[in-house]
């Protein structure tokens, strides 16, 4: 489903931040990133749907290449969902109308159908009530919950979440764990970046460590967590598990 | 004080005053302000696209234009236009362009430059975050910037916007170069007609100061309905 291979990125000639990243999520795969911060998983993660470009290196999504110059980078996020560390959602619409906008303007659905399909994905997080509230005015595990229905609406063939927890409260951190576990249940193909070891661990069929922008390790989940191969993966698993 | 001022001179000049003068006034600033704004708005694009040579020809105008004073541009664009459309046109005599059509494109050209600051400056206080969400849901480009980074930016900037309108309602009384009738040369007139200037200048003044004020008021009142709540 994600192909990823030998990419490099440079924010400057001297600034490296990703180096010969290569690895792969294969349909209804859960992959979870992790290592510490500044390791570039972020920016891995944004160059899958070209929200950050890359020099040399290949990725392609379901067979389209992203750094095609020719390929039709709006049609291809359309069916790319992504759910961001500070949730994004337009803060001048409401919640069913954040929903709403890219079915309508992107997929050409008609009004009515978007807003049955919005609201059944609001039901679905939980959040039918808040429909026609405005974001500001919701917390934000349900603000993120919303972002994680937002990303749905577009039927999409994958997710990408990029530190979807690290930005809430304490308290609100399980409310979208479990949509995002129930979502990988269903067999949603999903690339997470998160520090939540407990998700990985429960739903999580490989867990790439990054380190300086380096994919230093790419195991299986029992693998990973069992032995790590390298010192740093060690290093940075007793230290974010030992809280 | 009053006794020797003759106010009659204002009542029997008043629809002369509104008809006239403050329909013309009224006319030019709401057409110089949403032509400014469209334009000005593209400028704002052309500074923010990416593309150097859009950006440069942009600033360079924006700088150009504030580099001025408006009384001059209405002048020179009002004598020098029509000679320029000769040059293009190749025509043999200056293409005579209407005081009107003149200073309205005038002040389009002058405010565009002071909106697009604006316009820039509220568009860049949308975080990057938003854009990338749109684009990340598929929306291009301008659809990104029609549906969610332009309303969001319009409303942070509304009251600034208005408040630069204000102050064109109240600049475009430097059409009085050019001897047309507005609200302030309509009084002029009369004034001088009936030599009644210290009446009929205070009563512009007071006009002028009125419109102003209740506009100011309706700005705070529209900013609190359409505030995005935060």
């Amino acid at each position: 489903m994600i192909e990823i291979s030998h990419v490099n990125k440079w924010y400057s000639p001297t600034f490296q931040v990703l180096t010969d990243c290569t690895t792969s999520v294969t349909k209804g795969e859960v992959v979870v990133v992790c290592g510490p911060s500044g390791s570039g998983k972020s920016t891995l993660i944004k160059c899958v749907n070209a929200l950050e470009p890359f020099q040399s290196g290949d990725i392609s999504v379901d067979g389209t290449k992203v750094n095609d110059p020719k390929t039709n980078l709006p049609k291809l996020r359309s069916r790319v969902g992504m759910v961001f560390q500070h949730f994004e959602l337009f803060p001048h619409l409401k919640i069913i109308d954040n929903l709403c906008l890219a079915q309508e303007k992107v997929l050409g659905r008609a009004h009515d159908n978007s807003v049955t399909k919005g609201m059944q994905l609001l039901e679905r997080v939980g959040l039918k009530e808040q429909a026609q509230k405005f974001p500001a005015q919701l917390s934000g595990g349900q603000q993120q919950r919303v972002a994680i229905a937002r990303a749905l609406a577009m039927d999409p063939i994958v997710m990408l979440f990029d530190e979807p927890t690290s930005a809430l409260d304490p308290e609100m951190v399980s409310e979208v764990l479990d949509v995002m576990v129930d979502l990988a249940r269903e067999g949603m193909t999903m690339m997470v970046v998160t520090h939540e070891m407990g998700f990985a661990r429960k739903v999580a069929n490989r867990v790439i460590f990054m380190d300086r922008g380096e994919i230093v390790e790419d195991a299986p989940k029992d693998d990973f967590f069992g032995k790590p191969r390298s010192d740093r993966a060690q290093k940075f698993l007793s230290k974010i598990l030992s809280h | 004080m009053f006794s020797n001022f003759d106010f009659g001179v204002i009542i029997r000049a008043l629809p002369y005053l509104f008809y006239e003068g403050m329909t013309f006034t009224l006319m030019l600033t709401g057409l110089a302000a949403f032509g400014g704004l469209v334009f000005g708005t593209a400028i704002a694009l052309m500074r923010l696209s990416g593309y150097k040579v859009l950006g440069r020809i942009a600033g360079v105008y924006v700088d150009f234009m504030r580099s001025l004073p408006l009384v001059l541009v209405i002048f020179w664009f009002y004598f020098l236009v029509p000679y320029i459309g000769q040059w293009l046109t190749g025509a043999s005599r200056p293409i005579s362009v209407g005081a009107f059509a003149s200073s309205l494109i005038t002040f389009i050209m002058f405010e565009a430059a002071y909106f697009s600051e604006i316009m820039r400056a509220g568009i860049q206080s949308i975080s990057r975050g938003q854009p990338a969400a749109a684009s990340a849901l598929g929306l291009t480009y301008a659809q990104t910037m029609r549906y969610v980074v332009l309303p969001q930016a319009f409303r942070n900037m509304l009251p600034v916007l208005i408040t630069q309108t204000i102050v064109l309602f109240q600049d475009t009384s430097l059409v009085y170069v050019l001897s047309i009738t507005d609200f302030l040369g309509a009084a002029s007139k009369v004034a001088q007609r009936d030599g009644r200037l210290v009446e009929m200048y205070l009563f512009a003044a007071i006009v002028y100061f009125t419109i102003s004020c209740i506009a100011s008021f309706g700005v705070r009142r529209l900013q609190a309905r359409i505030a995005i709540i935060r």
